[in-house]
């Protein structure tokens, strides 16, 4: 358990900020196929903007179970990724051959544009969990009250 | 000629990384090592790798920070000084002579933007100038990424699962 931070300028800066982070963030997961980006940097962004609400608002042990337990589920992202691989298997290709990617009424490039959109969701999922389940692994229970109790 | 960033740069990364080695504060280090990937993110930049640098700014300079400074108040004794013992003999010896013999082999690097060089002549013209046609992505780093060396990315995605996964068993401690 996390404490929440006391300061007024900390949790309101930390409300106004963190939905811009995301929001920045999903920009440069989606645009990363037409600028610099792409799932790894907009993974990073969006977990370092759940690190931030943790830090911020705290997160009680108890009421964040469900948390807990989904970032035990820490390789949703590798299985977003290697089942995007496993589906082009379906179209008779190799693996991670996305033209081979079966999604009616597109051409082969188009499919390959599909194939590269899945598979940076999956990596930026990946990412952004292992970053949150790290900080959650530091700042277990005993180390923060450790700290702050001197 | 290009000094005018060049030098400048050079010079910050040098104080910020040796600032890093002689404070003798822990939390000053850590923040003088954020310091040193944002300008090292600003050389990337200026050398034209635009992903790199964006990648170096965000994890370098925002994420490891923060890890490292979670490990210092969750480990760190509580004035946080260190007390160095001088360097031994052949580290001071051996290691200017390494940068030496380094500083040799780089004389036979190929020049800067150089169009013959192998990594310039070999399968990049190929990929700038068909992987547009091919996979309808403008940004070529990207489509190189994902789709022409798709399976080394997705081994880099074990890699970091398998990073949470170690941190997740090594840190988390049960609840008593």
């Amino acid at each position: 358990m996390i404490r929440s931070h006391d300061s007024i300028i900390v949790q309101s800066l930390g409300r106004f900020l963190i939905p811009v982070i995301q929001i920045f963030g999903l920009y440069v997961l989606f645009f990363g196929q037409y600028g610099p980006g792409g799932g790894f940097v907009g993974g990073v962004i969006l977990g370092t903007s759940m690190i931030l609400a943790i830090l911020i608002f705290g997160h009680d042990t108890s009421r964040s179970l469900l948390a807990k337990k989904l970032l035990h589920g820490d390789g949703v992202g590798m299985l977003i990724y290697a089942g995007v691989g496993g589906l082009c298997f379906i179209g008779g290709g190799e693996f991670l051959n996305y033209a081979n990617l079966e999604i009616p009424s597109l051409d082969s490039p188009s499919r390959r544009f599909v194939g590269i959109l899945l598979t940076q969701i999956g990596v930026a999922v990946d990412v952004a969990v292992t970053a949150v389940s790290i900080v959650l692994s530091l700042s277990a229970q005993e180390i923060i009250e450790d700290s702050s109790n001197g | 000629m290009t000094f005018s960033f060049e030098i400048p740069l050079l010079v910050l990364l040098l104080a910020t990384v040796a600032g890093a080695i002689y404070v003798k504060d822990l939390m000053s280090a850590i923040l003088l090592l954020g310091c040193y990937s944002f300008f090292l993110s600003l050389v990337w930049a200026w050398l034209g790798a635009v992903d790199v640098a964006f990648v170096e700014a965000v994890v370098g300079a925002g994420l490891a920070t923060v890890l490292f400074l979670l490990t210092l108040f969750g480990t760190a004794p509580k004035d946080g000084r260190l007390r160095r013992p001088p360097p031994p003999m052949a580290a001071l010896i051996g290691l200017p002579l390494l940068g030496a013999l380094l500083l040799y082999a780089a004389k036979d690097f190929p020049e800067f933007g150089d169009p013959h060089s192998p990594p310039n002549s070999h399968v990049s013209p190929l990929y700038l100038e068909q992987s547009y046609q091919e996979t309808y992505t403008p940004n070529v780093v990207t489509s190189v990424l994902m789709d022409y060396r798709s399976l080394d990315t997705m081994v880099e995605t074990v890699v970091i699962f398998t990073a949470g996964i170690a941190c997740a068993l090594l840190l988390r401690r049960k609840h008593s």
